[in-house]
């Protein structure tokens, strides 16, 4: 356990100088610096416009199907690595229930295809 | 030893806070961002207790894709924020009254339970420990010959969920022309290119 949690110290180490850099950068800025708050340095300036509405607008709901597709397959993938880590010994049995597993997924992927659902226009 | 305490207290501490301003934030979008953080601290509260692989499928899985089904609900819902949080404060006191039951009831049940110390014995697949077998080989050792049952299922999940979610919304649009290179690389010249004899004065 010990000698697992030690593999990651450097990646502790990296997020600690992270945060600490970001918030040092932040920080200073705040305290070395002279503030002097106006609202119209925080709008839009020379060429932009006053935004009209919300940036939040409603977009095609195919995006939707394009990411649920990816997760689909993204989980897919993720059976695949534990599997193919233990291959040697899980044996005949554990080959053929990913093969099954796949198969399954590969008759979703030829309906999809065959919908069209892959396609964009 | 100290370092991984206070890495835990850290990761914990960090997922709570991002947890609570999931739901304290006023834009939905940067509740997600907070969501994404603490699904970030799961991670590191994973790796601590030796589980890597389930730490990397976290993110892999739940910030790299979950997160962006989140963001495109929060996109998709044409919900004026604003006005929904306009009753807040008269729902607040009914509110509090069932969040109260239910941190009661889950001070009585968690209070009174306790597992016994020999449980661990009895348990169908115990862990192996982390020193002579990793995270991934010990899932992938039991998953898939012991569970097959389960990742079976899961597969038929998957797959009604694709077929659900082509469903309900693949919408093939009316009167859109495609390309089609097949067909446009076995025109031959005959069909596309015609000579005419055009008389002066005339026209085609």
């Amino acid at each position: 356990m010990q000698a697992l949690l030690a593999e990651y110290l450097p990646i502790l180490l990296f997020l600690g100088i992270a945060v600490g850099l970001a918030l040092v950068m932040i920080l200073v800025s705040i305290i070395a610096a002279k503030q002097r708050p106006e609202a119209e340095k925080l709008s839009p300036y020379e060429c932009g416009f006053e935004p009209f509405d919300d940036s939040r607008k409603q977009f095609d709901v195919r995006f939707y199907l394009v990411a649920i597709l990816f997760i689909i397959f993204d989980l897919e993938v993720a059976f695949l690595f534990p599997w193919a880590v233990t291959l040697g010994e899980i044996g005949v049995v554990g080959f053929w229930s990913m093969m099954v597993f796949l198969g399954v997924l590969t008759v979703g992927f030829i309906y999809e295809w065959k919908k069209g659902a892959l396609e964009w226009e | 030893m100290i370092v991984q305490a206070l890495a835990f207290y850290l990761f914990a501490a960090v997922t709570v806070a991002a947890g609570f301003m999931v739901i304290a934030a006023r834009n939905p979008v940067h509740s997600v961002l907070f969501l994404i953080l603490a699904f970030f601290n799961a991670a590191g509260l994973f790796v601590l207790l030796g589980a890597e692989f389930l730490a990397m499928i976290l993110v892999i899985v739940y910030v790299g894709a979950v997160a962006v089904l989140f963001l495109f609900v929060v996109m998709m819902l044409d919900i004026n924020f604003a006005e929904l949080r306009e009753g807040f404060l008269n729902y607040l006191p009914i509110g509090l009254v069932i969040g109260g039951i239910l941190l009661v009831e889950l001070f009585l049940v968690l209070g009174a339970w306790a597992i016994a110390p020999e449980a661990a014995k009895f348990a169908s697949t115990p862990t192996p420990p982390v020193e002579q077998i990793a995270n991934t080989h010990a899932i992938g050792q039991v998953l898939y010959t012991k569970y097959m049952f389960a990742f079976q299922v899961s597969g038929l999940i998957l797959l009604v969920a694709m077929i659900g979610a082509i469903v309900l919304t693949l919408r093939v649009r009316e009167g859109v022309r495609k390309q089609r290179i097949s067909v446009q690389v076995s025109r031959t010249r005959e069909e596309a290119v015609a000579l005419r004899k055009v008389e002066p004065r005339q026209g085609v």
